[in-house]
């Protein structure tokens, strides 16, 4: 694809892919989605470049289709009957809907917004995706466990009790766990919808620090209606209206010290929404 | 009556009570009574078990008292013999056979039907399947009987060439459609009430619909499908009409699913009738009967457990 760019002939398409790759290479692209529920848009016309790494932080008022787009980036409006995507969503260059959903999800990874833990152990939870994905060994499954433990900023809390029900973890904590066993089949991707809703301040700051060292080595598509979770957390901020229109989308800084859209501006100002 | 009972006490409670506190008491009880109405109304059920059980415990007590429990559970049945043999192992026997026969082809079937309905039939084949099944349960159980009668069990004397079509697996298969749908059912329940979000999280690491419903699913909803299963296999335990006109009735002591056999519910509705009133072959009839009946509860009781600790589990 680097060669075919360069082989083409054109100086101008070589410097636009040579500033593309210093600048944030995206990881999702979208162009021209509509989403329909039966008859319901709910998503118009939307386009958006989500850099590779870092935190996109979504935000807008409620029932704006915050969800609805994070579930057609992995495909997880499929469950619902009636529920239609139109336009290209493309992810690392591959158009999603042309790729297995099994692969997909295990590419680009969910965290719901209330913790739901299976009803089975510590352990058992996350090394559900690696043994749903055929891994048997033990070792390696004792590997992949304590390395998204870690990841998700838990380990050393449950290390001694990987085999007690995760219902006996905190709120906090079970969502700490739901990231871990999102991260245990190694996505690239990490879509969290409003992680933090049901959690105390503690309990979110927390998730907000894994958050942020997670983006580190991926990629994380957060909502929020918190602006300042998303002030702190984010790198790139998507702004949608009702209607699910994406009114506004940039970087962080940019996005909140000057709105381009006068609803965005309103939304910010916490005017509605 | 009651009213003036309350209006006697209402008064002497006023003697000293401001007249706006007098009033109180009458409202209340006039919602208590409300209550006590409505609990007597629903405590016939309560009432009606406890009155069976009364009856049965006391008709069997006789028998208990002149024979030793051991005999129940020896191996020959002669009851108008003199002396008497009050061996009920071959209907024992007989109804395990059966019950276990019909499980073995009604569970992997019922749980299949369940899953199907529950996980994957798309909105108008759910409701096909759902109905065909409600209609299943509502199908008495002469017509089930007359079925097998008729149609099964030459069908399997044909084809198994043998000496008679009336034999245990006849009623094993009947028994099987008739306890299908208890089970079918009460799996679906199960499965519905596992939470969505459990599913949606399968789903996002990649699992598939398949893998989802084998690990996740059905091991969350794992203690109503037990109760599922031990309801039916509560009904086909208790089940009399039909076995009784498919199974051969003969009180011979046998393991073999080819052969004709006699179920407990089957021996006492058959010999009840030709029974002397309070002779010992009817006192035996009944502790026959407190046997079943005590079988029978011990399933649904712990049937009952199960599906609640489904319940209590997912309330979160
Ligand atoms: N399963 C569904 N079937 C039909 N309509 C739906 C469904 N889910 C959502 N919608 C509709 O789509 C619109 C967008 O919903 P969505 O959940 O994406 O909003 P949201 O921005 O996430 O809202 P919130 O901030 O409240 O979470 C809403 O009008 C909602 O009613
Ligand atoms: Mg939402």
């Amino acid at each position: 694809m680097v060669t075919g760019t360069v082989e083409s002939g054109s100086l101008q398409t070589a410097i636009e892919w040579m500033e593309r790759d210093t600048d944030a290479e995206p990881v999702i692209e979208v162009e021209g989605l509509n989403f329909y529920y039966g008859r319901d848009r709910t998503l118009s016309d939307v386009s958006v470049s989500i850099p590779q790494h870092g935190v996109t932080a979504i935000m807008g008022p409620s029932g704006c289709g915050k969800s609805t787009f994070l579930r057609t980036l992995n495909r997880m409006y499929e469950v619902i009957p009636g529920a239609r995507a139109e336009g290209t969503v493309l992810f690392a260059g591959e158009d999603i809907f042309k790729l297995d959903p099994v692969t997909l999800r295990r590419r680009i990874g969910m965290v719901f917004q209330r913790p739901n833990p299976f009803p089975k152990s510590i352990y058992d939870n996350v090394a559900y995706g690696p043994r749903v994905h055929g891994i048997r060994r033990r070792s390696v499954l004792d590997g992949l466990v304590e390395e998204s433990l870690i990841r998700a900023a838990l380990w050393d809390e449950v290390k001694n009790e990987l085999k007690k029900s995760a219902f006996s973890l905190s709120g906090g904590q079970q969502q700490r766990l739901c990231i871990a066993r999102a991260l245990a089949v190694r996505p690239q991707v990490l879509l969290m919808d409003e992680p933090c809703s049901s959690l105390d301040p503690k309990a979110s700051s927390q998730i907000e620090a894994t958050t942020r060292e997670l983006a580190a080595e991926l990629t994380v598509v957060i909502v929020t209606h918190n602006l300042h979770q998303a002030a702190r957390v984010s790198d790139h901020v998507g702004v949608f209206l009702s209607g699910g229109v994406l009114a506004e989308f940039g970087p962080t800084k940019k996005v909140f010290e000057a709105p381009r859209h006068p609803d965005v501006q309103d939304y910010l100002a916490g005017r509605f929404g | 009556m009651t009213a003036q009972g309350l209006n006697g006490k209402g008064c002497s409670a006023g003697a000293d009570d401001s007249p706006s506190l007098h009033g109180l008491p009458r409202s209340l009880f006039r919602k208590r009574l409300d209550v006590v109405i409505l609990f007597i109304l629903s405590s016939a059920s309560l009432i009606a078990l406890g009155l069976i059980f009364f009856f049965i415990l006391r008709e069997a007590f006789p028998f208990f008292r002149r024979v030793p429990l051991v005999e129940l559970f020896s191996r020959t049945w002669l009851p108008t013999l003199e002396p008497p043999r009050f061996g009920a192992l071959p209907m024992i026997l007989g109804s395990a056979t059966v019950t276990a026969g019909a499980l073995i082809v009604s569970v992997p079937i019922g749980l299949a039907a369940a899953a199907f309905i529950a996980e994957v039939a798309p909105g108008i084949t759910k409701d096909v399947f759902k109905s065909a099944i409600e209609i299943l349960a509502s199908i008495p159980s002469v017509v089930y009987g007359f079925f097998g009668l008729a149609v099964l069990a030459p069908f399997l004397q044909s084809t198994l060439s043998l000496p008679t079509g009336r034999t245990a697996l006849t009623g094993a298969v009947i028994l099987a459609v008739m306890a299908l749908p208890t089970i079918a059912s009460l799996a679906e329940d199960a499965l519905t009430a596992v939470p969505a979000s459990y599913r949606e999280a399968s789903l996002a690491v990649g699992a598939t619909r398949w893998q989802t419903i084998w690990r996740v699913t059905v091991p969350a909803a794992s203690s109503g499908l037990l109760g599922a299963v031990i309801l039916g296999m509560g009904r086909a335990m208790g089940e009399t009409m039909a076995v009784l006109m498919v199974t051969g009735n003969s009180p011979q002591l046998t393991a073999s699913l080819l052969k004709p056999v006699r179920t407990l519910t089957a021996g006492i509705a058959l010999e009840m009738a030709e029974t002397p009133f309070g002779s010992l072959h009817y006192h035996a009839l009944f502790s026959l009967g407190a046997l079943l009946l005590l079988i029978t509860l011990g399933m649904n009781w712990s049937a009952e457990w199960f599906r609640g600790r489904l319940v209590r589990r997912h309330r979160r």
